[in-house]
C-alpha cells in the first residue's frame, strides 16, 4: 500500500501536465422518472468565469484547475449545484428542477343557509347550491333540506306539494318572485310547481309578519324566490333528470350580453310524468300524469353610471295534470261513471317590469317601481265535479328609499295599486269577484350601528272587498353578547280566502261543499285577520375551530277572524267564519354544525300547537304532525382540478298527526283518530367532473313508506264515501333518480 | 301676490346656490389598515351631526362621505375621526388614542397592515 502511494502521486502530476480534463454528464429526472440529458448547461468553476456549456447530450469537459476545487452546474429553470471536483469523471450529475409552488388558494365557502345575525328580520337565505342538494326541479321540493318550511302533499289524488310555515298552510305565506306577489289566488295549489328549481337564483324565508312594501296578506311568513340574472348567469346551462316512474325533466338557460350594460335570457324548461303507477293496487295513480312547457325571456339593464337598472320578464306555461282511475280515458269516460278521472288543464302568462334609479350623487337614495301582469286559467273536472278559474291580476308598487338625517335612519316609502278578477265557476256556478286596492306605506329602519336596530312599518289601504284597514309590522333585532342576536316581531295581515282555489282536493272526493256565509264579500264570508308574534334567539360559536350555530324560535299567530274549513262531518267539507278562537304556536330548535371537515350537519326539532274552534268543538288542526325531527348531513370531498364528490342525506320524523273524524263512515271506511308517525329518507349523490359537467343520483323516500288506504272507498269512486283527502304520509314509495347538468 | 312667491322662490334658489351646501359629497384620505378599522371610521362619522353618509375604502383609503355643511365642515369631521385613532387630513391622533387600537389596525406600523384582522 506505502509503494502505491508515490505512483498514484506520480500519476497524478503526469495528468496534470497533460491538461486533466474533467467530464460529466448532467441530467435531469422527468415527470415518469427517467433520465434526460440537459443540453446547454452552465458548468463553470466558482468564483471564476472560466466555464462552458453542456452538448445536445449533456456531456461537458472542462480543463482542471488545481486553483478552483469548485464546479457549479446551472442551468434555467434548475437548482444550480456545486460539486467538489476531487476525481475526473464526475459521472452523472442530476440537476433538480426549481419548484414553483403553485398558488394556493384558502377558500372556506359560505354555507349554503344562511341565518344571519345582523338582518333585523329572522331571515334563512337559501342559495342555488342548496338546491343541488336534492332532486329540486321545481320551488316546492326545493324546501326539502330546508327545516325552516314543511312540505306536505296535499291530498292522494293530486299529489301536489304544498308547503307550510309555523303550522299555517301557503294561503297563509306570502309568495313574492323577485320582490313581486306571485303564487297566489288561482295557482295557491299549484303554483309551487310553476317555478323550475334551475331557475331560482337564491330564496329569502323570512318568519314571522313580513314587510309592509308587499302588500298586507302576509301573516305567517314570507318566501322571496331571486331567479338567476342575465347578465351574471352562465352563458349556457343543461339539465336533464329521469326517475324510475317515467318523470323527465328538460331545464335550458340561454344568456346572451348584448352589450355590457343590457343582457338578454332565455329559459325553457319542459317536464312529463309518463308513468302509470299503480303501486299500493287501489287502481288509482299513485302519482300524476303530466307534462309542462314553461318559457321566459329576460332582459336585464345596469347602468352603473347613471344610475338606472331594469328588468322585464315574460313567462308562459302550459301544464296539464291527469290524475285518477288507472282505466280512466278521458276521450271516453270524462264527466262519466266509467272510471273516476281528472284533468287539470292550467294556461298562464306572466309580464312584469321593474325600473330602479339610484341617485348617482346619494347613494342612499333611489326609487323602485315594480309593475306586473298575470293572467291564470285553469280548466278542470274531478270525476264529476267541474271547477274552472281565470284569474288576472294586475300589481304594481313605487317606492322611494332614503334617510332621516343620516344612513342610521334610514325610510322606505311609496304606493301600491292592485286590481284582481276572479271568474270561478264550480260545477257550473259562477263566483265572480273584483278586488281592487290602493295603498300606501312608510317603514323606517333603525341601526345604532352597536346592537340594536328595529324596523317598524305601517301601511294604510283602501280596499273594495276588506274596507279601509291599517297593517302595522315591526321588527326588532338586539345583540346581546359577542355572536348572539336576539330578534321579536310582531304583524297583522288580512287577506280574502279563495275558498276553492285554496281547497281543490275536496272535488276528489263525494264530500258536499257547504258555505255557512254571514253575507260576506268572498263566497258570502268575512276575511281573516291575524296577529303573529314572535321571538328568537341566534348564537353562534366556534366550537373546537368549526362553526356552530344554535337558535330557537317561537311563533305565535292568532286569528281574530279565519275561514274555517272544515273536514270534520265525513260527508261534507264546510266553510264558515271563526266564532271563537284559532291560533297556532310554533318552536322550532335548530343546531348547524361541521362535525368534520367538510361534514355538516343540521338538526332540527320543530313542535306545533295549532288548535281551532269549530262547530264540532275545539279541535287540533288536521293534518298537522304535532313535531317534526329534521337531520341533513352533508359531506363533499375537497376539489381537486374542479372535480368532486358530494353527498347528501336527508331524514325528517313527522309525528302523530290528528286525522277527521270519519266515525260516521260504516266500519271498514273508518280512520284512527291520529296517523302514525313515521320517517322519510332521502340521499343524493353528486359527482362533479369540472366547472361544467356534473353528475347526481339519488332516492327519495328511501324507506319506502306509504300510506295504507289513503283514497276511502275506492273500490266505488261515485258512491258516497269516496274521499281521497285524507292523507298524512307519501302515496308513492321509494323513487330513484338521476341526472346531469351541464353549463358553460 | 305671485310676483312675492316667485321672488320667494329666486331668493331661496340664490341662497341655496351660494350657501353652505346641504348634500355635498366630499372625500379625503384617512389612515387605517383593515375592516375594523373600516367599521370605526364609518361609525364615527355617521354619528358626527350633519353626516349622512359615509364609507371608506380599505384597499384606497380613501373616506367618501355626504355632509350638511350647515350642520358639520371637513375638518369637524376630519377632527372626531382623529380622536379615535385614524390621522386624517391636518389631524393626527394622540400617542395614548392610538396606541389603545388593537395591533391589526396600527397603521403607522408597516408590519401591521400584513396581520391577521379580525380575531380579536
Amino acid at each position: 500500500m506505502k509503494s502505491s502511494l508515490p505512483i498514484l502521486l506520480l500519476l497524478i502530476a503526469n495528468l496534470c501536465h497533460s491538461q486533466i480534463q474533467v467530464i460529466g454528464t448532467v441530467l435531469e429526472f422527468t415527470e415518469d422518472e427517467e433520465k434526460k440529458s440537459i443540453p446547454n448547461a452552465n458548468v463553470y468553476w466558482l468564483s471564476s468565469t472560466i466555464g462552458t456549456t453542456t452538448d445536445s447530450l449533456g456531456n461537458f469537459k472542462i480543463p482542471f484547475r488545481r486553483d478552483f476545487k469548485k464546479l457549479i452546474i446551472s442551468s434555467v429553470g434548475f437548482r444550480s449545484d456545486t460539486l467538489l471536483v476531487n476525481r475526473p469523471n464526475l459521472g452523472n450529475i442530476i440537476l433538480y428542477p426549481i419548484v414553483v409552488l403553485e398558488e394556493v388558494i384558502v377558500e372556506k365557502q359560505v354555507a349554503p343557509l344562511q341565518k344571519s345575525l345582523f338582518k333585523v328580520q329572522n331571515v334563512v337565505s337559501v342559495d342555488s347550491r342548496e338546491m343541488l342538494k336534492a332532486a329540486c326541479c321545481n320551488l316546492s321540493e326545493s324546501f326539502e333540506t330546508n327545516p325552516s318550511v314543511d312540505v306536505n302533499i296535499s291530498d292522494a289524488v293530486l299529489g301536489a306539494k304544498q308547503i307550510q310555515m309555523l303550522g299555517l298552510n301557503s294561503p297563509y305565506l306570502m309568495f313574492t318572485q323577485e320582490n313581486m306577489p306571485s303564487i297566489r289566488g288561482a295557482s295557491q295549489i299549484f303554483g309551487l310547481s310553476f317555478v323550475p328549481g334551475s331557475w331560482i337564483e337564491g330564496i329569502q324565508i323570512t318568519k314571522g309578519a313580513g314587510s309592509v312594501l308587499n302588500g298586507f296578506e302576509s301573516i305567517s311568513g314570507h318566501i322571496n324566490s331571486e331567479l338567476v340574472k342575465p347578465i351574471t348567469d352562465k352563458r349556457f346551462f343543461l339539465n336533464l333528470y329521469g326517475n324510475n316512474y317515467e318523470r323527465f325533466e328538460f331545464n335550458t338557460r340561454l344568456n346572451h350580453n348584448i352589450t355590457d350594460r343590457l343582457g338578454v335570457g332565455l329559459y325553457v324548461h319542459a317536464n312529463l310524468r309518463n308513468g302509470y303507477i299503480d303501486n299500493n293496487e287501489d287502481t288509482f295513480l299513485d302519482t300524476p300524469l303530466s307534462d309542462q312547457v314553461n318559457f321566459m325571456n329576460r332582459w336585464q339593464y345596469i347602468n352603473p353610471e347613471n344610475g338606472w337598472v331594469g328588468y322585464a320578464n315574460i313567462q308562459y306555461l302550459a301544464d296539464n295534470k291527469e290524475i285518477g282511475q288507472l282505466d280512466f280515458n278521458p276521450e271516453t269516460d270524462k264527466l262519466t261513471t266509467n272510471f273516476w278521472g281528472s284533468q287539470i288543464k292550467t294556461n298562464r302568462l306572466d309580464l312584469s317590469s321593474k325600473l330602479g334609479y339610484v341617485f348617482p350623487d346619494l347613494p342612499y337614495q333611489s326609487f323602485g317601481f315594480q309593475t306586473a301582469y298575470s293572467n291564470h286559467e285553469q280548466n278542470s273536472f274531478y270525476g264529476l265535479n267541474q271547477y274552472d278559474i281565470d284569474h288576472n291580476s294586475f300589481y304594481s308598487n313605487l317606492i322611494f328609499n332614503s334617510i332621516i338625517g343620516s344612513t342610521q335612519h334610514k325610510f322606505k316609502t311609496g304606493i301600491s295599486l292592485t286590481h284582481d278578477t276572479f271568474n270561478e265557476s264550480v260545477n257550473s256556478i259562477a263566483f265572480n269577484r273584483t278586488d281592487n286596492s290602493i295603498g300606501a306605506f312608510f317603514e323606517y329602519t333603525y341601526d345604532n350601528l352597536e346592537n340594536l336596530s328595529f324596523v317598524a312599518g305601517l301601511r294604510v289601504d283602501n280596499h273594495n272587498n276588506l274596507g279601509n284597514f291599517f297593517t302595522p309590522r315591526f321588527h326588532l333585532r338586539y345583540s346581546l353578547w359577542d355572536k348572539a342576536s336576539f330578534r321579536a316581531s310582531f304583524g297583522r295581515g288580512k287577506r280574502g280566502a279563495n275558498i276553492f282555489a285554496e281547497n281543490q282536493q275536496l272535488f276528489a272526493s263525494s264530500r258536499q261543499i257547504t258555505i255557512d256565509g254571514t253575507g260576506g264579500n268572498y263566497y258570502g264570508l268575512e276575511p281573516e285577520k291575524a296577529w303573529n308574534y314572535g321571538l328568537s334567539f341566534i348564537q353562534k360559536l366556534y366550537l373546537w375551530d368549526r362553526v356552530m350555530d344554535f337558535s330557537i324560535d317561537f311563533y305565535r299567530t292568532d286569528f281574530l277572524d279565519q275561514v274555517v274549513v272544515d273536514w270534520e262531518n265525513p260527508r261534507e267539507i264546510s266553510f264558515y267564519n271563526l266564532e271563537g278562537n284559532s291560533h297556532s304556536n310554533s318552536l322550532q330548535v335548530d343546531l348547524n354544525y361541521e362535525l368534520l371537515q367538510d361534514f355538516h350537519l343540521r338538526a332540527t326539532y320543530k313542535y306545533f300547537d295549532v288548535v281551532t274552534d269549530y262547530n264540532s268543538g275545539t279541535l287540533e288542526k288536521p293534518l298537522q304532525p304535532s313535531y317534526r325531527f329534521f337531520v341533513n348531513l352533508n359531506y363533499e370531498t375537497l376539489k381537486k382540478n374542479d372535480s368532486q364528490w358530494r353527498f347528501d342525506f336527508t331524514s325528517n320524523w313527522l309525528g302523530e298527526q290528528r286525522l277527521p273524524n270519519t266515525s260516521e263512515n260504516p266500519a271498514e271506511f273508518r280512520l284512527p283518530s291520529y296517523s302514525t308517525s313515521y320517517m322519510l329518507i332521502n340521499a343524493q349523490i353528486t359527482k362533479v367532473f369540472s366547472k361544467k359537467f356534473e353528475v347526481y343520483i339519488g332516492g327519495e323516500n328511501i324507506n319506502n313508506f306509504t300510506q295504507d288506504m289513503p283514497i276511502l272507498s275506492n273500490e266505488n269512486p261515485f258512491g258516497t264515501y269516496f274521499d281521497s283527502t285524507i292523507l298524512f304520509g307519501p302515496v308513492l314509495g321509494k323513487a330513484y333518480y338521476a341526472g346531469f347538468r351541464y353549463k358553460i | 301676490m305671485k310676483k312675492a312667491i316667485f321672488t320667494f322662490f329666486i331668493i331661496i334658489g340664490i341662497s341655496l346656490g351660494y350657501g353652505q351646501e346641504k348634500n355635498k359629497s366630499v372625500s379625503f384620505e384617512v389612515k387605517g389598515n383593515c375592516w375594523m378599522c373600516k367599521n370605526r371610521i364609518e361609525k364615527t362619522a355617521i354619528k358626527i351631526n350633519g353626516v349622512k353618509y359615509a364609507s371608506w375604502n380599505a384597499d384606497t383609503k380613501i373616506f367618501k362621505a355626504i355632509i350638511d355643511e350647515r350642520k358639520c365642515t371637513i375638518s369637524s369631521v376630519q377632527e372626531k375621526i382623529a380622536e379615535v385613532g385614524h390621522d386624517t387630513g391636518s389631524f393626527t391622533s394622540t400617542e395614548e388614542v392610538y396606541n389603545n387600537l388593537p395591533a391589526c389596525c396600527q397603521y403607522r406600523n408597516p408590519e401591521s397592515s400584513n396581520m391577521e384582522h379580525g380575531k380579536h
